[in-house]
């Protein structure tokens, strides 16, 4: 089933064009990786399927709900219900966690239901606490964001956006802010989700993490998909000269 | 004249400066944060209206502003007012300057508060008035309390301007009987009074600070 439909995305920041028809299609229970250098558009990309940037040509669409489409050479997007409901159906990871510092770990986790789905406080409180112990951080509900680890407010972020039950999650480079020692428990867990078939879209500079998890990497460069296919090939045999570039420089780096 | 008489002569005063200063925070304190609004508003001309009524209210005495106040409805339209005005005029003329004032320190705390919360509050599927209100304005409150403490304590010093229209709070009644009795002691008990006074603003101020201090 498709969950996420982008075609033909055009996006520009001040008369420079970020991103150039670019199309990107999300099944459900895939788990697509992007990776590419800084600057590409990669996150651009991610920030306009959650509809932080407004895009300036092309159409989106989730599970068939239109949420902007292109009309006579103008987008427009659907109405504030639409685009609302269509905000349910996915959650966001950001870089640097964003949680509600004067929010308590499991107030962070539970307002958005009950405030925004208007579901009941005991089921979400319980499957708040659930989604804490998957994340291995059981007892930490009463701590405060500012007394917790990167790696543990990213694990809170990553239960913020589960608790609301998003059918496609997305991830906006969600180690790039941590240490290497907490990277890897980010990654543990999102790996965890991929083994129990989350859909998500994760933009990492992590490639032996990209090539483990995801069933298919986007490779980008200067805006648009310079390839895209099966995580091996692409990480350990990429055809373009584009990506062959940008993995020596990150292999030349390491060594 | 006794000091005891002085002091029962002199509470009127301080009643009426403690009226001053607690109508002043009621009006200025939300009306702050609308002129802040204004201020950042992207209509440029509400905008620049704004910035110019800030840069008056900082720019000129406020001695001067009251008086503008209680004098400018006579001298500039005719219009006579009643007894009943010269308070109205203090309040009114502190509201209006405190109000930039306040503005500017909300301005610099709503804008210090990052795009992520907002982001992050947009994409769990918050309404913008719920996020402003439950997510924004809890954590610029908590930034800007040291500022709007300092705001606090100089108002408590500013009521005294009052005496400049003549409205018979703490400190012009202690000019009054100063030279009325040719003694200094009704201003050695107005700086006791207005030391006394900021020294509880200070403390509930403090412990504002301390409730918020639960998080980073």
């Amino acid at each position: 089933m498709n969950l996420l439909e982008m075609k033909n995305i055009r996006k520009s920041f001040d008369g420079v064009e970020v991103l150039k028809d670019i199309s990107l299609s999300v099944d459900e229970g895939e788990v697509i990786a992007i990776i590419g250098p800084s600057g590409s558009g990669k996150s651009t990309l991610l920030r306009c399927a959650v509809f932080l940037e407004t895009i300036d040509g092309g159409s989106i669409s989730y599970i068939g709900d239109e949420a902007a489409a292109e009309y006579n050479g103008a987008v427009r997007y659907a109405s504030a219900e639409t685009l609302h409901r269509v905000r349910g159906y996915f959650g966001l990871v950001f870089q640097n966690f964003n949680l509600f510092p004067h929010y308590s770990v499991i107030k962070n986790l539970t307002d958005a239901p009950i405030k925004v789905q208007k579901r009941p406080r005991d089921e979400v409180f319980e499957k708040a606490r659930a989604l804490l112990k998957r994340m291995g951080l059981e007892g930490r509900e009463n701590a405060y964001p500012h007394q917790l680890s990167g790696g543990q407010q990213q694990r809170v972020a990553i239960a913020r956006a589960l608790a609301l039950e998003p059918r496609i999650l997305f991830f906006d480079e969600p180690t790039s802010a941590l240490d290497p020692e907490l990277t890897s428990e980010v990654l543990k867990v999102i790996r965890q989700l991929a083994e129990e078939k989350m859909t998500m879209v994760i933009v990492t500079h992590e490639m032996e993490f990209a090539r483990m998890v995801a069933d298919r990497v986007i490779f980008m460069d200067g805006g648009v998909i310079v390839e895209q296919g099966d995580p091996d090939q692409i990480i350990k045999d990429p055809r373009h000269a584009r990506t062959k570039a940008f993995l020596n420089k990150l292999d030349g780096g390491l060594g | 004249m006794s000091l005891q008489t002085m002091i029962s002569t002199l509470s009127s005063g301080m009643l009426k400066s403690i009226l001053v200063y607690v109508c002043t925070l009621v009006g200025a304190l939300p009306l702050g944060l609308f002129v802040a609004f204004g201020r950042m508003s992207r209509i440029k001309p509400v905008q620049l209206i704004i910035k110019f009524y800030i840069s008056v209210m900082r720019g000129t005495p406020l001695m001067l502003q009251l008086m503008v106040v209680f004098f400018g409805p006579f001298f500039l339209f005719g219009i006579r007012t009643g007894s009943s005005y010269r308070f109205a005029a203090v309040i009114i003329g502190f509201v209006l300057n405190y109000a930039a004032y306040f503005a500017e320190i909300y301005r610099g705390g709503i804008e210090s508060i990052s795009r992520g919360q907002y982001e992050a509050a947009q994409v769990l599927g918050y309404s913008k008035a719920h996020t402003f209100v439950y997510i924004i304005l809890p954590q610029v409150v908590k930034r800007i309390l040291p500022a709007v403490t300092n705001e606090m304590i100089t108002l408590v010093k500013d009521t005294s301007l009052a005496f400049a229209i003549s409205y018979a709070e703490m400190f012009t009644m202690a000019k009054q009987i100063a030279s009325s009795h040719s003694t200094l002691m009704p201003f050695v008990v107005a700086g006791i009074f207005y030391y006394i006074f900021n020294f509880i603003v200070a403390f509930l101020m403090e412990r504002c600070e301390k409730r918020l201090s639960y998080y980073r």
